[in-house]
């Protein structure tokens, strides 16, 4: 991105400007273009699918009304938040109230910089990325506690103080799971952990070692509870709270909040591609640059939404969990699994420090073999329930 | 917390988590259960509803005896009958017999009194009016008589046939064990 700006500005693009204010202005521009260009519609349309998918597997249809196969839904929802009267509390403390979805927000937007959609393709490659990504992500933790206490309402303050010990929980077993991977990659360059793997399933880090297999589904886990997703949503859990920090809000602010939930899915789902699953790794097919960024933007992405879809499917599946519950695999299990996980790796990285090549392919075909027996059990569920099968993914 | 008890926590936590999960999965390929209300379908919806639907109610007022069983069976009285003798005929007329199906609230006791089942629920629920007057149903627009039951059975095959249908619906729907006795049996 700062390259490509020199460059114009070497070319006499900006004779005569500050270079500070070009700089700015590309901030702005780039940030505005990656939000509503891409962000946007993204969690939008997230939105929609994943109502879509916990109806199917709730057997219902879900919303599929507005444009085809109701995928415009998320535009109607936002259009009509959008014109809703925005209302604060007369005892809110309006100041917080009003800025807390934007801090909520701007914690999730932050991470879209070090975001690598491919070799070219990122906004800014730190050398402290994934370091970047834990700090910024973190921010929503401050927004949400602002939510939580501006409202003047004890079911928001109760689930803005959930939602903060859920968080600062489970930053510590998402941290030691990265971290089994900066140690691996030597670096926490986002691009510089993906180079450190390669195209093939073998060549990931998911499959390096068993320490790492574990680490990649603690770090999944990790990462729902920190984007508040069921089954670790008791911050907004419904049956106690009402809606928890969000109690109060309305309108477009409301929106803003979940706007910010569905855009992190994508994120957490990013950073796990980024970490464990070889990132925009393509095999050399071809050397026209423009077709590889757009391989590589594709590969990131469809690995990335795979994790959302996942994300979806969890959410449909497992009950919310209760507050002590969530504490206790936080601190009981998770904590004390990656701190394992970590040491696992160390040694590991002792032993084979090259890596075991032999190793990481048997790692990769029990994989698949995971992946067939869940299909086995899919098709028992089948011929056990006998429904009428559908296919069709539209109805 | 013994050690094995927390493996076998963690074990049972993956596994219980991965058959769920192929539960769920295995829903996205079954039929959703929605029909699409408003939308055509092939058949009417009212007819794809299930025989003892109970929807809103109806009055044969041909097999109608006048009795007003249902009248007083009513627990929020959403039926009011009126009738009177004409002088010259002794004959009895039904004045009115209106449903207020507003606060009907689909108990089915007046149709479990009604000795013809001539009172019953029908498969209809499309209700909607814009104003609650109009969802009174009146089923005597002029004077009418009442039925009188024969001794030996209806003569008139047009009667007969609705009392046939009247006392079918009895059987399936208002006796005490209802149409399950007689769907197994
Ligand atoms: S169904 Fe129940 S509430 Fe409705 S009219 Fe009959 S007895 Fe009254
Ligand atoms: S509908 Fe049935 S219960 Fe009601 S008055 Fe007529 S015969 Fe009697």
């Amino acid at each position: 991105m700062q390259a490509y700006i020199d460059q114009l500005i070497r070319d006499g693009y900006f004779a005569g400007m500050p270079k500070e204010v070009v700089y700015a202005v590309a901030m702005v521009l780039a940030a505005f273009i990656v939000l509503s260009v891409f962000v946007a519609p993204l969690a939008g349309v997230t939105s929609w699918l994943e109502r879509r998918v916990w109806a199917r597997m709730q057997s219902r249809v879900g919303p599929n009304r507005v444009g085809p196969q109701g995928i415009l839904q998320w535009l109607a929802d936002g259009i009509k938040n959008l014109l809703k009267e925005d209302l604060i509390p007369s005892a809110a403390d309006a100041k917080l109230f009003s800025l807390a979805p934007y801090v909520v927000f701007v914690g999730f937007l932050c991470a879209f910089v070090v975001i690598p959609f491919g070799s070219q393709l990122i906004v800014a490659d730190l050398n402290i990325g994934i370091l970047y990504i834990l700090a910024v992500t973190s921010l929503v933790v401050v927004g949400i506690l602002m939510a939580g206490w501006s409202s003047n309402n004890k079911w928001s303050l109760l689930g803005g103080m959930r939602s903060a010990a859920q968080i600062v929980s489970y930053e510590i077993p998402a941290g030691l799971s990265i971290l089994t991977i900066v140690f691996l990659a030597g670096t926490m360059s986002m691009q510089g952990i993906i180079k450190a793997q390669g195209w093939a399933p073998w060549d990931w880090f998911l499959f390096n070692n068993p320490f790492t297999f574990a680490a990649f589904f603690l770090y999944f886990t990790a990462a729902l509870a920190e984007g508040n997703r069921t089954p670790f949503d008791i911050p907004e859990a419904e049956s106690e709270l009402v809606a928890g920090y969000v109690t109060e809000y309305s309108g477009m602010r409301f929106l803003f909040f979940f706007f910010a939930e569905w855009g992190n899915l994508y994120v957490i789902g990013a950073v796990a591609t980024t970490l464990f699953l070889g990132g925009w790794q393509v095999p050399p097919v071809t050397s026209d640059p423009i077709l590889l960024g757009v391989l590589q933007f594709v590969v990131f992405f469809l690995k990335a939404y795979l994790w959302v879809f996942i994300a979806m499917w969890v959410r449909a599946t497992l009950p919310r969990v209760r507050v002590d519950q969530l504490m206790a695999l936080c601190w009981k299990y998770m904590v004390p699994l990656s701190f394992l996980c970590l040491l696992g790796t160390i040694c590991w990285m002792l032993v084979f420090p090259k890596g075991n090549q032999i190793f990481s392919v048997a790692m990769f075909v029990l994989g698949l073999l995971i992946v067939a027996y869940f299909f086995k059990r899919v098709v028992f569920q089948i011929r056990h329930a006998r429904p009428e099968l559908y296919f069709k993914p539209h109805i | 917390m013994s050690v094995a008890s927390y493996v076998k926590n963690i074990k049972d936590t993956v596994t219980s988590v991965f058959e769920g999960m192929t539960i769920t999965f295995s829903h996205l390929v079954r039929r959703p259960m929605t029909i699409q209300y408003p939308d055509k379908i092939p058949v009417p919806i009212q007819e794809t509803l299930p025989r003892r639907y109970r929807g809103i109610l109806e009055v044969d007022m041909d097999i109608c005896t006048g009795c007003l069983a249902c009248e007083r069976d009513c627990p929020i009285t959403c039926i009011t009958i009126g009738i009177e003798m004409d002088k010259e005929t002794k004959q009895r007329n039904f004045t009115h017999f209106d449903i207020d199906i507003c606060k009907c609230m689909y108990c089915g006791l007046c149709a479990e009194a009604c000795p013809t089942g001539s009172i019953r629920h029908s498969q209809e629920f499309e209700g909607a009016s814009y104003n609650p007057a109009g969802l009174v149903r009146h089923f005597v627009t002029q004077p009418a008589p009442l039925y009188k039951p024969k001794k030996g059975g209806e003569t008139d095959p047009k009667l007969a046939e609705k009392v046939d249908t009247g006392l079918k619906y009895l059987d399936e729907f208002a006796t005490p064990d209802g149409g399950a006795a007689a769907e197994e049996g």
